[in-house]
């Protein structure tokens, strides 16, 4: 009992509860070990994945950003939008970065410069940028002109979609950036203790900027891709987004306090929430209900937080 | 008769004893001073008082009754109320609401409001406290908030009150009414505690006296009329040094770090002063006297109001740590938990946080190199640790106060260390083994400025002495001057002095 424990909440312990209720759920349900499910998969995880990768960076960072989900739809909508208008795809997707890149800016100089609660901030951000998507489209989806746009999504490499190769480079992207590089190090050290990393010359406000910043971007990427895929640029698409990726980042180990990070853990705690929908719709199971276990797995994660901090500080004595 | 009885009280910590054997006793309506350097071990011993801390072995005895504490609500229905600096007030709630807070007269959860402010503004009445009941507290004045503290006392039938450097942050008019109030009180039979700094607050105030040093009762006197202000401070001081320190004479070289009228929100004097090639220069000043923020202010962590600082003549950019880091100035803080440390990281990573800029091209790391630098520092500072992979957590004092000096000394050019506290809650092998890193780097030729509240440890390892009161410099002495009289005299706000803030 004690070494289950031990297991379950040590460094690996989410890979082992992964593995588990894979094997598990490729038992028991139909149809989920196939190929084309397997690739459904993936792709329904798209979104989530990517903006994971930089929420990791601003929970570790002791930060929160509430606004990525309306980030993510008014960037899809700007790609769609200017592309549209210019006839350029490659103009609507710089457009589309450089918005939400905007975006993470004001939220980063918000928080950092003018020590505004995090929390507060986004919250602010997150009703005005989706009151921004909603205006300029005036409530309505947008649709794409251009049909090269949807080849985004729909195109494959090597017989898999465009879209999970995209993610599958972010996550190896930002993992190297949080293992290897200064950046990264510095994102734990600031979440660890904040006043000791500036007093040991770690510029925190421009680190703290940096990160919303980046988060921006990276839901930017994440809006092109979504309106790709949904073939228009949509006022209400990705709500309840923020969510999602902070119980992904949460349940893949990533501490609320700040200073502790892992993206094999975020990768994970994406795949489990991932697995979680998919078994719901191949089980046929009404969409009412998903709501309720996406709360729970919400509940277990921030639970699992709190005993692995137990556990850590146990381990000190 | 003794009301209130100590009776051979010990506590250790970790590596220090701070408090050995304590006895003395106070008579019933008698104000009683507790005196003491810095780390006399005058906050342990109310502490234990409050039922904060157990003692390790002793017992309080009030009123001829044995007191079994197991947490401040014990003491608190014993009728023991300590109030410290920093009050505890709810700042948005009326003065009545906070000496009610916890048992609100009323019924079924209605508040009954009358009753709750005539109740206070009678108590105040009684003791001569002249304060609306129904004012909010974050509209008083500090003073003010005091005496509601003090009257909340009162109001808990306190039988004993501790009071911490009560005038610390009052005006001099305050003050007075504070030592009115205290009268009073004697008169109705409480007995007071009180701890200060100040001797003529002392002998203004008390009917007796305690002094401590280094955990030890070092004077007892039942009359505070059979002693005088300069008996008091030999007892407070009162050892001999011997060099345990390992100070050995070294040459100076010209001026390094030149700090020019610096001053900032909480240090509100300007200071100046120059440290000069291998000088160790030591700052002595209690707690309060404004050494640290002077360091803060030094370093750019905290906002720098005027002043110029420069080292080998190149003037350092305010209001950045990184900065100061750049120019060569670095800064070992006072509250390692808080300020030094990254928690939760290894020691790895602790040292290499701000030298890793100079060996990770395009801002990517090398393992390799950060290994290496952690180890050879691990093994200079001699650290005492299983790996360098440890959580820092997991290091005693004395270790992590070594990881901070290895961050330090691997960053490149350092001309200036500033290191506050050294050696607090660090046990003694690992205090020589800090001294002699220091004596080491001062040889190679750094400047470097030692912040310490331990009165011995100032004058065993420093050069110089600058000793600070009310956030002034109140004297530079050589170390051939160092008597540990005149520097604690200078330390101890004097009469003329003390109400000028």
């Amino acid at each position: 009992m004690n070494s289950l424990k031990k297991i379950l909440l040590g460094e690996q312990g989410l890979v082992v509860i992964f593995a588990i209720a894979f094997v598990i759920v490729s038992i028991f349900v139909p149809n989920f070990l196939t190929e084309r499910n397997m690739l459904g998969l993936l792709q329904s995880v798209v979104t989530i994945g990517i903006v994971a990768c930089t929420m990791m960076f601003c929970l570790a960072s002791r930060d929160f950003d509430l606004s990525v989900g309306s980030t993510v739809a008014f960037s899809g909508m700007i790609a769609v939008m200017v592309s549209n208008a210019s006839g350029s795809i490659l103009l609507g997707l710089l457009a589309a970065l450089l918005a939400g890149s905007a975006v993470g800016l004001v939220n980063g100089v918000v928080i950092a410069k003018f020590r505004i609660n995090a929390l507060i901030t986004t919250l602010a951000t997150m009703q005005i940028v989706r009151g921004l998507a909603l205006i300029s489209s005036e409530g309505r989806a947008v649709g794409i002109n251009d049909p090269n746009f949807y080849q985004l999504a729909l195109s494959r490499i090597f017989t898999i979609p465009t879209p999970i190769w995209i993610m599958i480079l972010l996550f190896i992207v930002f993992g190297f950036i949080l293992n290897r590089t200064v950046f990264g190090k510095n994102t734990l050290a600031i979440g660890g203790n904040p006043e000791a990393s500036r007093l040991a010359g770690v510029n925190v406000v421009r680190m703290r900027i940096w990160i919303f910043a980046l988060q921006g971007l990276v839901c930017g990427v994440a809006g092109i891709l979504l309106a790709s895929r949904i073939t228009s640029g949509q006022p209400n698409a990705a709500t309840g987004l923020e969510l999602s990726v902070i119980s992904a980042c949460v349940l893949g180990g990533v501490s609320l306090a700040g200073g502790r990070a892992a993206m094999t853990g975020v990768i994970v705690g994406v795949l489990i929430m991932g697995i979680a929908e998919n078994v719901m719709n191949l089980l046929n199971i009404q969409a009412f209900y998903q709501y309720v276990v996406r709360g729970f797995i919400l509940l277990i994660a921030v639970l699992l937080d709190n005993m692995r901090s137990a556990a850590a500080v146990r381990g000190r004595e | 008769m003794s009301f209130l009885q100590f009776s051979a009280i010990s506590k250790g910590y970790p590596g220090v004893q701070a408090l050995s054997d304590i006895s003395f006793s106070v008579e019933k309506g008698a104000v009683h001073g507790l005196m003491g350097e810095n780390g006399a071990g005058k906050s342990t011993l109310i502490r234990i008082l409050s039922g904060d801390q157990s003692a390790d072995s002793g017992s309080i005895l009030i009123d001829g009754e044995e007191q079994d504490y197991r947490s401040v609500r014990d003491s608190f229905h014993a009728g023991v109320i300590v109030i410290h600096q920093e009050l505890q007030l709810v700042p948005e709630l009326t003065v009545a609401e906070n000496l009610w807070l916890g048992r609100f007269p009323g019924r079924a959860g209605i508040i009954d409001s009358r009753t709750l402010v005539e109740t206070v503004r009678n108590r105040l009445d009684e003791i001569g406290i002249d304060i609306d009941p129904a004012a909010k507290v974050s509209t008083l004045s500090i003073g003010a908030r005091q005496m509601v503290e003090i009257a909340k006392a009162v109001m808990l039938e306190a039988r004993v009150i501790a009071l911490d450097e009560p005038t610390s942050s009052l005006s001099s008019r305050e003050s007075e009414i504070l030592f009115r109030l205290i009268d009073r009180l004697r008169a109705k039979g409480t007995v007071i505690l009180y701890v200060s700094h100040r001797l003529d607050e002392i002998f203004r105030l008390c009917d007796s006296l305690t002094v401590l040093r280094d955990g030890r009762l070092a004077a007892h006197h039942p009359k505070i009329s059979d002693t005088t202000r300069e008996k008091i401070i030999t007892e407070m001081v009162g050892r001999e040094i011997s060099n345990i320190w390992g100070w050995q004479e070294r040459p100076l070289g010209e001026a390094r770090l030149e700090v020019k009228n610096l001053s900032g929100a909480r240090l509100r004097t300007p200071i100046s002063f120059t440290v000069r090639k291998g000088e160790i220069l030591g700052f002595f000043g209690l707690i309060g006297a404004g050494r640290s923020e002077m360091a803060r202010l030094l370093y750019g962590a905290d906002h720098r109001q005027t002043g110029t600082v420069s080292i080998d003549g190149v003037t350092v950019s305010p209001d950045n740590p990184k900065a100061a880091i750049n120019a060569g100035m670095v800064l070992c803080p006072e509250d390692r938990k808080f300020d030094g440390i990254v928690q939760g990281r290894s020691i790895e990573e602790n040292i290499a946080i701000s030298s890793r800029r100079h060996f990770s091209p395009f801002g990517i790391l090398s393992p390799k190199k950060e290994a290496a630098i952690a180890d050879r520092f691990i093994a200079r500072l001699k650290v005492r640790t299983p790996s360098r992979k440890q959580d820092i957590i997991n290091l005693s004092g004395g270790n992590q106060q070594k990881v901070i000096l290895g961050r330090w000394l691997s960053e490149q050019g350092v001309k200036v260390l500033v290191i506050d506290e050294p050696t607090r809650g660090i046990d003694v092998g690992a205090k020589s083994e800090i001294y002699e890193i220091l004596y080491e780097l001062a040889a190679d030729g750094m400047a470097i400025i030692v912040i310490s509240s331990e009165l011995p440890e100032v004058m065993g390892i420093s050069d110089r002495i600058m000793v600070m009161c009310q956030g002034r410099v109140a004297a530079n002495i050589e170390r051939p001057d160092f008597e540990e009289r005149s520097i604690l005299t200078a330390a101890l706000p004097d009469k003329n002095a003390a109400h000028t803030i």
